[in-house]
Parts: C-alpha cells; sequence; structure tokens
C-alpha cells in the first residue's frame, strides 16, 4: 500500500448525551464485541496500511487502554505500525488540538518522517469495511487533489450533523456543505479522505499560518473550486454512530441477517482486543430471541430483540426488549428494560424498572458492586 | 581501567561467561508433556495431540496448565510435542494468549529432534525431558516443574512451590485425596504425618491411602537432572515407573502436595463428556467466570452469538460467532457454530465452527471441529450396543463425530457410535448406522 493511515479520534458530540460522559466516540462499544474504532483500524490492516495515527484527544482513556497493545490489528511491527498521538505541550506550542486539521500540523513530523506519497484519513466513528486501495486507485485515476468517500442516504433521513456534498456528472464536488439547516442533497460525505502527502503538508500548513484549524471547513470547503476534490461513493454498509439515535439505530442494524454476514462471516474480519472472557453461559429460565450475545455473559431471564455486551449479567424474571446493554453489566432480578441503552460498568438494583417513551433512554444508576 | 577489571572480576567469580546469566536465571521453569496421542479419545485424538483438543466450548485442553503456569508466574515453559503437533504448535505459536512471549524466556516448542548419534523419539515422559536439559540448563533454574498436557484443573505452582522448599523437598509430588473405592485406578502415595512420602503403590488392588498422584511434579534441578543422567540408558524412561522410584531409593526427601481443588483427568470419551457437563451447572465446580484466575486460548473468533427468535438455549454454554436458530438443551457450543432452524442439540458437545443442519435431532454427541451435519439427521438414536470396533473407546451412549466430517442429510444413527471423514449416503444402509456401529473414511480412527 502507497499510502500511511490517520485515524481521528479526538471527537466528542453533545448528540451523544451521557453517553460520552465515559469516553471518546471512537471507544464507543459496537455490536456485542468491538469499539468503534475497530472498523477504520481493521480497515487500514486489511488494507496492508503499514503505518497508521490514531489522533486522540476527549476523554482518551478508554480508548488508550483499548490501544494499548497494536498487535490486535496486527500493527505490533519494527517497520510502521501504530501511533497514538495526544496532544503534547511543545516549544512551539501549548495548545489542545484546536481542529482535525491542527490535529494533523501538531504532528506534522508523522508525515515529514514518512516517504509513501498517499495519505489515508478516517475518522474514528464509522461503522463500515472497505478497501481503502479502491478509492485510492480512483483517486489516482480521477487525478484528484483529494477524494472524500460519501454515501447517498435515503432522502427523509436527517442529514443536519453532515457534511452534505453536491457533485457534478464526473464525481467532482462542486458544494460542500457542514451541517446545513436544509439539505440541498442527500450525498453525505462519510470522513474519509485521500490525498498526496505532500499536498496534506502544503495544505496544512498554509492553515495554520492562517490560524485555521478545521480540516473541513479550511481545507475542503475552502479549496473546493481551486484543487479537484472528488466524490467516491461507498455502496455498501456504512453508519455513523456520533448520536445516540444513530448509535442505537446502527447497533440494532446487527439483528440483521444480511449486516451479520457481512461484517461477521465475509472476509475480512474486524479485529479488536481479545478479553479472555470464557464462553456466554444460559441458565435454566433463560429465553433469548433475536439477539445478539456476548462472551463473559451469563443469562437467566428474557431477552428480546437485544444486544447484550460483554460480560453482562442478567436475574432471573428480568425482562429486556429492544436494548442494548453494555459491556460488565449486573442487572438484578426481576428487571424490566425496554428501549434502552444500559450504560457499562453499572449494577441495576432488582426490581427497576426502565422503558424509554418516544426516545431511547439511557439508563446509569452508578451504583457501587458489591464483588465476593 | 578500574571499572573494567571490575567487571571482568565478577564474571569470574561466577564462572559466568555469558552476558547476563543472573537476568537469565529463572528460579523455575515448567516442561510440559503435550505429546501423547491420547488414544482412548478414540477419533478425536486422530489428527490432533490430546493436549489440543477443544474443551468447554472456546479453550483447548492445554491451555489450562499453560494458563496455570503464567497465573503462578511461570514464565518459562517448555512444551514436549511428538505426536500430531500441528495444531498444538499453531495454537501456541509464540505464547501471545498467555502472555508468554518474552524476550527470555516464554513458551518453547521442544519437538524430538536429530543428534549427531543416538537419534531417538521421545521414548517415555523422563526420557523426553532427558533430551532437553540442555534447555534446560540454558535457564540456570533452581527447580524444575513437570506438567503433564491432559488435565483441567487451576492451581498455583507457587504454592506448591512454598510447599517444596519448606520441606526442604527434592521432589514433591501433587496428589488429591481421591474416593477409596477409586484409588485402584491411580498411582497411589503412602506419606507419614509429615506428608513425606515413605512407599509408591502402582494401582493397586487394596490401596493402603487414598492419596493420588496427579502427574504434577517438582524437583530441585540437581536431583532431577542426575537422576535422568543416572537413567539415560533406561529404554521407555517414565516419571511414575523409573525416576521417582529411582530418587526414592537413593533416599530422596519426596513429599506428596495435597490438592483439594478441581482436577479432572479427561484421558476417556466418557471423562471428557463429563467434565464438559460440568461447565454448565448453575454453580460449577470448575469455575470459568471468576475473574482471579482466568483462563486464556488462542481464539480468531470474536463476534457476539445470535440466538434467534424461535429458539431455545437452557442450560448451555456457547462461544463467540455461533448462529442459533434451534433449540439446545444441556450442551456445550464452541465458536462460530451454526444450528439450524428446528434443530434439537441435546446434552452434545459441539466444537467450533461445525454446521448443524435444518431439523436434525442430536442426543448425547461429541461433534469435532468442521463437522457438518446434513438437514433432518438424527443421531444418538436406539438401544445401547456394545462397539465393535474399540468397545473400549466409544461407551456410555456416545456418538462420537471426527473432525471435518460430513454426515449426509436424513440418516439415523445409533449410540456408541463413532463416525468420521466424508461420508455420503451411500455409506448408510437403509439411511442408517445402527447403534455400535464404526463407519470411519480417509483418515479417521
Amino acid at each position: 500500500m502507497r499510502a500511511i493511515g490517520i485515524i481521528l479520534a479526538g471527537g466528542n458530540s453533545f448528540r451523544m448525551k451521557e453517553l460520552s460522559k465515559k469516553r471518546a466516540i471512537s471507544a464507543m462499544p459496537v455490536a456485542g464485541s468491538y469499539r468503534s474504532i475497530d472498523f477504520s483500524l481493521s480497515n487500514m490492516s486489511n488494507s496492508h496500511i503499514q503505518r497508521v495515527a490514531v489522533f486522540t484527544q476527549y476523554n482518551a482513556r478508554s480508548l488508550n487502554e483499548h490501544l494499548s497493545s497494536s498487535k490486535w490489528w496486527d500493527f505490533g511491527r519494527k517497520q510502521g505500525g501504530l501511533f497514538v498521538f495526544t496532544p503534547t505541550v511543545t516549544q512551539e506550542n501549548s495548545s489542545w488540538y484546536r481542529g482535525t486539521a491542527d490535529a494533523i500540523f501538531q504532528n506534522l513530523n508523522f508525515l515529514k518522517s514518512s516517504h509513501e506519497p498517499y495519505v489515508v484519513i478516517a475518522s474514528g466513528d464509522g461503522i463500515y469495511k472497505m478497501d481503502y486501495n479502491k478509492i485510492l486507485e480512483y483517486h489516482i485515476e480521477k487525478k484528484a487533489d483529494i477524494t472524500v468517500a460519501c454515501k447517498d442516504v435515503e432522502a427523509n433521513e436527517d442529514v443536519e450533523r453532515f457534511g452534505v456534498i453536491k457533485m457534478n456528472d464526473e464525481c467532482r464536488i462542486e458544494e460542500f456543505e457542514e451541517k446545513p439547516m436544509v439539505a440541498r442533497s442527500n450525498t453525505i460525505s462519510c470522513g474519509i479522505y485521500v490525498i498526496r502527502r505532500r499536498q496534506l503538508i502544503e495544505l496544512i500548513e498554509k492553515c495554520a499560518e492562517e490560524d485555521r484549524h478545521d480540516f473541513v471547513r479550511d481545507v475542503l470547503i475552502r479549496y473546493k473550486n481551486m484543487k479537484r476534490i472528488y466524490a467516491y461513493k461507498i455502496k455498501e454498509y456504512w453508519s455513523n454512530i456520533a448520536s445516540v439515535e444513530d448509535y442505537f439505530r446502527t447497533n440494532m442494524d446487527f439483528l440483521k441477517p444480511e449486516i451479520r454476514d457481512y461484517f461477521f462471516k465475509q472476509y475480512p474480519d474486524i479485529y479488536s482486543k481479545v478479553d479472555d472472557l470464557p464462553p456466554a453461559k444460559y441458565n435454566v429460565g433463560s429465553n433469548i430471541r433475536n439477539s445478539l450475545i456476548s462472551s463473559g455473559c451469563i443469562m437467566n431471564g428474557t431477552v428480546e430483540d437485544s444486544i447484550i455486551f460483554k460480560k453482562v449479567f442478567v436475574g432471573n424474571n428480568c425482562f429486556i426488549k429492544n436494548s442494548i446493554v453494555l459491556n460488565d453489566v449486573y442487572i438484578g432480578d426481576n428487571t424490566h428494560i425496554e428501549n434502552c441503552i444500559v450504560e457499562s460498568r453499572d449494577t441495576i438494583r432488582a426490581n427497576s424498572y426502565y422503558c424509554g417513551e418516544d426516545d431511547i433512554k439511557i439508563v446509569l444508576e452508578m451504583n457501587e458492586r458489591y464483588v465476593l | 581501567m578500574f571499572t573494567i577489571k571490575k567487571k571482568y572480576d565478577i564474571i569470574i567469580s561466577l564462572e559466568n561467561y555469558a552476558r547476563g546469566d543472573n537476568v537469565i536465571k529463572k528460579e523455575m521453569i515448567a516442561m510440559l508433556l503435550a505429546g501423547g496421542q491420547g488414544s482412548r479419545l478414540g477419533v478425536l485424538t486422530a489428527k490432533v495431540a490430546k493436549p489440543a483438543v477443544s474443551f468447554g466450548g472456546k479453550y483447548r485442553i492445554i491451555d489450562f496448565p499453560l494458563s496455570n503456569c503464567i497465573n503462578s508466574g511461570v514464565d518459562t515453559v517448555g512444551v514436549l510435542t511428538q505426536y500430531q503437533p500441528l495444531r498444538l504448535n499453531t495454537h501456541i505459536g509464540i505464547g501471545i494468549p498467555w502472555d508468554l512471549d518474552r524476550n527470555i524466556g516464554g513458551v518453547t516448542i521442544l519437538p524430538p529432534y536429530e543428534k549427531s548419534g543416538n537419534s531417538e523419539w521421545y521414548t517415555g515422559t523422563a526420557n523426553a525431558i532427558y533430551q532437553n536439559i540442555d534447555y534446560m540448563e540454558t535457564f540456570n533454574p533452581d527447580y524444575v516443574l513437570i506438567l503433564s498436557g491432559d488435565h483441567i484443573y487451576k492451581m498455583d505452582y507457587e504454592v506448591m512451590l512454598d510447599f517444596h522448599k519448606a520441606n526442604n523437598a527434592d521432589v514433591s509430588i501433587a496428589a488429591m485425596p481421591v474416593p477409596l473405592e477409586e484409588a485402584k485406578r491411580f498411582g497411589i502415595v503412602i506419606t507419614d504425618e509429615n506428608r513425606k512420602i515413605v512407599e509408591f503403590e502402582e494401582k493397586p488392588e487394596n490401596p493402603r491411602s487414598n492419596l493420588a498422584s496427579m502427574g504434577i511434579y517438582i524437583f530441585s534441578w540437581k536431583v532431577l537432572k542426575s537422576a535422568l543422567i543416572a537413567n539415560a540408558e533406561q529404554p521407555a524412561l517414565d516419571f511414575g515407573k523409573h525416576v521417582i522410584p529411582y530418587c526414592h531409593e537413593n533416599g530422596g526427601a519426596l513429599f506428596a502436595y495435597e490438592y483439594n481443588g478441581y482436577w479432572k483427568d479427561v484421558g476417556t470419551l466418557n471423562s471428557y463428556w463429563e467434565a464438559n457437563m460440568e461447565l454448565i451447572d448453575i454453580i460449577p465446580e470448575f469455575n470459568l467466570y471468576e475473574e482471579y484466575w482466568k483462563i486464556y486460548t488462542r481464539s480468531s473468533i470474536l463476534p457476539p452469538q445470535y440466538i434467534s427468535g424461535d429458539s431455545v438455549v437452557e442450560r448451555s454454554i456457547i462461544g463467540e460467532g455461533s448462529n442459533i436458530y434451534g433449540k439446545v438443551y444441556n450442551s456445550v457450543i464452541g465458536c462460530g457454530v451454526t444450528i439450524g432452524k428446528d434443530a434439537i442439540v441435546r446434552d452434545s458437545i459441539i466444537m467450533n465452527e461445525a454446521v448443524i443442519g435444518d431439523n436434525t435431532e442430536i442426543n448425547k454427541a461429541i461433534i469435532a471441529e468442521n463437522t457438518i451435519i446434513g438437514d433432518g439427521s438424527r443421531l444418538g438414536f436406539g438401544d445401547e450396543i456394545i462397539n465393535e470396533t474399540d468397545p473400549n473407546i466409544y461407551t456410555n451412549g456416545i456418538v462420537a463425530v471426527g473432525e471435518n466430517s460430513i454426515i449426509p442429510g436424513g440418516v439415523s444413527i445409533g449410540k456408541n457410535t463413532v463416525i468420521a471423514g466424508r461420508t455420503e449416503i451411500t455409506d448408510y444402509e437403509n439411511k442408517r448406522l445402527d447403534s455400535g456401529k464404526s463407519l470411519v473414511k480417509a483418515g479417521g480412527k
């Protein structure tokens, strides 16, 4: 592969509500056994990208823990491998990453010391499988300066939190609007970009000189008429999890057989940190229907249409429906949970009742766990 | 000048010529015997060594002693392989799952090798260790722990080492109390009140003690080395038969370390089946869900398991990435298994990546990896008839299916049967394989 990779994983969003209290969006658990960043990271690995930098900033503990060893994604290499860049104080600079472009600028040495001609930039909150070689070929074929991966969404879908793209017949991007009030197209940017390394260094340095910090606003939108910016359409599954509704919907997508087949059965695999958990255990009284159950779980109650993450204990007579229970939750007996997301490492008292009415309800009890 | 001279003095005074021998020194190293075939597991060990056989859904038998080693702080393990080592080698690799990928020590696979003279296979347990004296010497150990790769248990070897040191022992043998009536199946140790061993009895008719040797030994290195060298010429040199009696006769201090936890020898198909089934009890005697003594394994399958809308799962454990569309009762299901619609699986062990077709019914079967069972087949029905080819292996009504086998759809298979290889409908007379029959094609046993 003739590219290096950059994963932007520093972000946070108010749209994640209480869920972002604990972790960066890129560290959100997804589909039972993964975290969001595993998808971009595995794509990088499966596309044979040898050097990958992950930029973290917001609440990075959980993410750093997840990335503490790079071997799971096959990045434990002498040549290249995985680099995690958190903001640091230097002689020239003592600010946080003030935006995506600034994050790249503060780590420009990583770009300068590489010798691969291209850079693939991806965000850590996309759930998708992609061979970056394909978009790179497209990029070269189009003689593009920048290529932006994009996805057509349903006309009725709310795109107000995305970058909306309008392109001409040759797929050259004519308009790029970030988070528009009224969208003029239903093609959204997926936050995946391909760009020549020298070009990126040049653009980022110019941004920095002008005290501009955002890659989308200050590079893509500002240069859209000067530079040849092309759109590359993703036809396969792609989803972004950066709001509670989308997070919930994306997880629930994994209950569909075709989505499961696409991610779990078809090559290439998505990798994640291995947790050494025992197989899931189903005791008498467990009644599981149309659900994903992860390893280390012990089930005693009823679970329907739900995603149960790792190491969850479901007590006797519990009823869990249309919900997501994150890692390491203990659910006491006779608890009713419906249309909810239960935050990780919690202990839900017995006989509790939670039901999301119009919205998805986020359950947070924050009880102490008494372990014998 | 002075510093250089001083350094030189230290090197000479220790009589060590290699740099850093003090760093490399390991107080105790483990030697794990994993070369046995385990022929009483029949078709399960036709292609793999017994330590590499799946256990408890996602594990392999060798994961238990290897995890015990790292949890006990023993980070140098030599694994002696001989019979069908491929699966074992790929499973262990460089030891990453057990954190045994170390700069110094870690896990080393030790197959038999050709020497300038006297090349031979490992002819016995102690002979295998004898042939690797050089390996052990590298680490300059004080103690050597001898383990076998075919037991299911959790044990802190460090506690046993403390016992060994406290008693100033030459050899410590882990032993567990067994019911007196069963004692005649084991090697029995008879001790005095200080746990010092006075006598051994191998499978005695009238046992005088109920302490059975578990095949786990700690030797003081000097004692082990001299005993191995003294008995080097003994054919099929064995620990139980030769080395331990030799140490005893030569006045060594042998002690029995009593162990009272869960320990299971999964040597026969029936004990293997039982040990698996014990994992599904509400609070199993052997609990994999405890935090402080984790069992590690290599697993490449990560996704969660899917339980469909019209399936039933009760009293079972299921591994990662399995898809359950049917009904599963009292069973141990591995990783990446598919159980088809309206299939009923009872009291069975189904290993990784097996595919069980729709409308099948399976009773008390052990189905090895990558096996395909066709739609509508029925396994484990009929009378208990003794198996015609291996009456001692295929017992207790178990249906054993070897790895990579194919069973066509619509056949009916009896009890105490064994099937291996890619079978076709024409291999079954009237679509039936009666109880007690064996059907082994290409490569099976």
